[in-house]
């Protein structure tokens, strides 16, 4: 479904990402995963069309996306949500979600993109807070507008920023159980996440990344045990 | 249409069926005057928010617009007749609003007021220079038939027609996204819009009216020479004006046009010497005091009202 070859990203001096290449099959959950300020989020970045490479390709289904601008990415059915989460301000909670409707691949507008955005709030369970000014909202609340919003332009591919950090546990479970409902709703979802529950209950596979390289790739399992991981994670005396 | 809506439409639609029996008061000469400035800093105001509003692009080239507005009546009357004119005025501002912001709207913040700033100033020292060299005047005779109020009521069809334009851009997939560019462009990218299209559209909304009221101006003027035409007061003023009322509402900077233009009246019959200090005092004034404006300001005394009545 995505296929990303050889990509780096360079941003002055540093090399965030380097000749980084793994694929995404059509309705999998992927994990990326890895130390802070392995280049994950830029990776994300990279495929939304937020940055564009230095260098390589990235294929959505057969369509070289490389050097397509984000809003035509989006378009093409690849929603995303930010690791700062970025609500709308000015925008109430359901303007904001509309806004995913009204622009994305559905392009509904009137009451149709309004009823499909109440929708999509009940379902990441803010159907109370439909009228609210974003400035009333929690930060986990800000979350779930940003998810809903994401689902509202209905997207084929949907990138997750660590979406599920700083949840508590009973709405970490019901985060997983949200973000494998999508999955079986035939939608594909690559995650950046450091919860390792959730990685290991939600993905297919992993691919794990350090100091912009990728240095494993396979089942949850697979790769949590990989000598090479644990040291990326916590260094030599421990591995 | 929901049923508030069709009663605000007819409400301003009889405002204005009101106001254009103006010109037929009795001594209605310094009124009418008085009305006419009213009637074209609305319209300028009004038709800059509607593209600084909602994309918190500053523009400062309302002169250029309007100038190019007036000469192009300067030039063609006597051998164009003058609703042609007024046409021609209007897609003139067009392709020069076209053509500044395919260039400059990827500029930003502070980049893009001085650019448009700069763009008045170069257009009228330009102008000046043809003049000068080529055509060996200095300024340019507006002769015509067309009276006082013949112009007042001209400028407020635009006005009604500058309120239509923002009421349907409003309601329309452009207004929400334009709502979205100017809270946060990455995310508006990220929904599928394209950012730059909306913003240009609503740059050459702009751009074409304060063309066509520098065009219908004009013949006010009998004599329009460059200094007068783009004048980059005029661009201050306008600024000013919609801020004071508030940008964020379309009916915003008709609560700054009316009291800013009566105390500009008064500013320039008692003080004509000092008005551009004026002008930058109040500018100062209001970022520091009113960045939202009037009707910002009244939008949050009602919120807070409102909720403590509710808790009451």
């Amino acid at each position: 479904m995505l296929d990303i070859q050889s990509v780096a990203k360079r941003f002055g001096g540093l090399l965030a990402v380097d000749q980084l290449s793994f694929a995404v099959r059509e309705n999998e959950v992927l994990g990326l995963i890895g130390p802070n300020g392995s280049g994950k989020t830029t990776v994300l970045n990279l495929i939304s069309g937020a940055f564009k490479p230095t260098a390589g390709d990235i294929y959505l289904d057969d369509r070289l996306i490389t050097d397509r601008p984000a809003r035509h990415i989006a378009r093409a059915g690849v929603g995303r949500t930010f690791q700062l989460v970025r609500v709308l301000p000015s925008l109430t909670v359901l303007e904001n979600v509309m806004a995913g409707a009204v622009f994305g691949h559905k392009r509904l507008w009137g009451r149709e993109a309004r009823k499909y955005a109440e929708r999509q709030l009940e379902r990441v369970g803010m159907a109370h807070a439909i009228g609210m000014p974003t400035a009333a909202l929690t930060y986990i609340d800000e979350k779930r507008v940003e998810l809903a919003r994401a689902l509202a332009s209905d997207p084929r591919v949907l990138l997750l920023d660590e979406w599920l950090a700083g949840l508590n546990p009973t709405e970490l479970q019901t985060g997983i159980a949200l973000i494998r409902s999508l999955r079986e709703e035939g939608r594909t979802v690559v995650l950046v996440e450091h919860v390792m529950d959730a990685i290991r209950s939600l993905c297919d596979r992993c691919v794990v990344m350090s100091g912009g390289v990728k240095i494993a790739e396979g089942t949850p399992a697979e790769t949590l045990a990989d000598r090479e991981v644990i040291r990326a994670y916590l260094g030599d005396d421990d591995a | 249409m929901t049923r508030a809506e069709a009663r605000n439409l007819a409400l301003a639609a009889a405002a204005f069926a009101l106001l254009a029996f103006l010109p037929f008061l009795k001594d209605s000469g310094y009124l009418l005057s008085v009305s006419v400035s009213i009637a074209m800093y609305t319209v300028l105001a009004t038709s800059w928010a509607l593209f600084s509003g909602p994309t918190h692009y500053i523009s400062l080239a309302t002169a250029a617009f309007y100038g190019l507005g007036a000469y192009v009546v300067a030039a063609g009357i006597g051998t164009i007749s003058y609703p042609l004119l007024l046409v021609l005025a209007g897609i003139a501002g067009a392709v020069l609003a076209l053509a500044v912001g395919v260039t400059t709207l990827r500029l930003s913040g502070v980049y893009f007021v001085i650019f448009t700033l700069g763009l008045a100033e170069l257009i009228r020292q330009v102008v000046t220079w043809v003049q000068n060299n080529l055509t060996g005047s200095r300024g340019m005779y507006v002769l015509t038939e067309i009276t006082e109020r013949i112009i007042y009521w001209e400028l407020l069809g635009l006005a009604a027609l500058v309120y239509l334009v923002g009421w349907l851009v409003a309601r329309s997939r452009l207004g929400f996204a334009l709502r979205i560019i100017g809270n946060d462009e990455l995310v508006a990218a990220h929904v599928g819009i394209n950012s730059a299209a909306a913003k240009l559209i609503l740059f050459v909304i702009s751009g074409v009216f304060a063309a066509v009221v520098g065009a219908v101006m004009a013949p006010r003027y009998t004599y329009i020479e460059p200094s007068i035409a783009y004048s980059p007061e005029l661009s201050f003023q306008v600024v000013i004006m919609a801020l004071i009322g508030g940008a964020h509402r379309l009916w915003g900077p008709l609560v700054g046009v009316i009291p800013f233009a009566l105390l500009w009246e008064l500013i320039a019959a008692r003080f004509p010497t000092q008005t551009v200090l004026l002008l930058g005092v109040a500018f100062l004034l209001i970022v520091y005091f009113i960045p939202h404006g009037v009707v910002g300001r009244i939008e949050s005394a009602l919120e807070r009202l409102r909720r403590g009545t509710r808790r009451g």
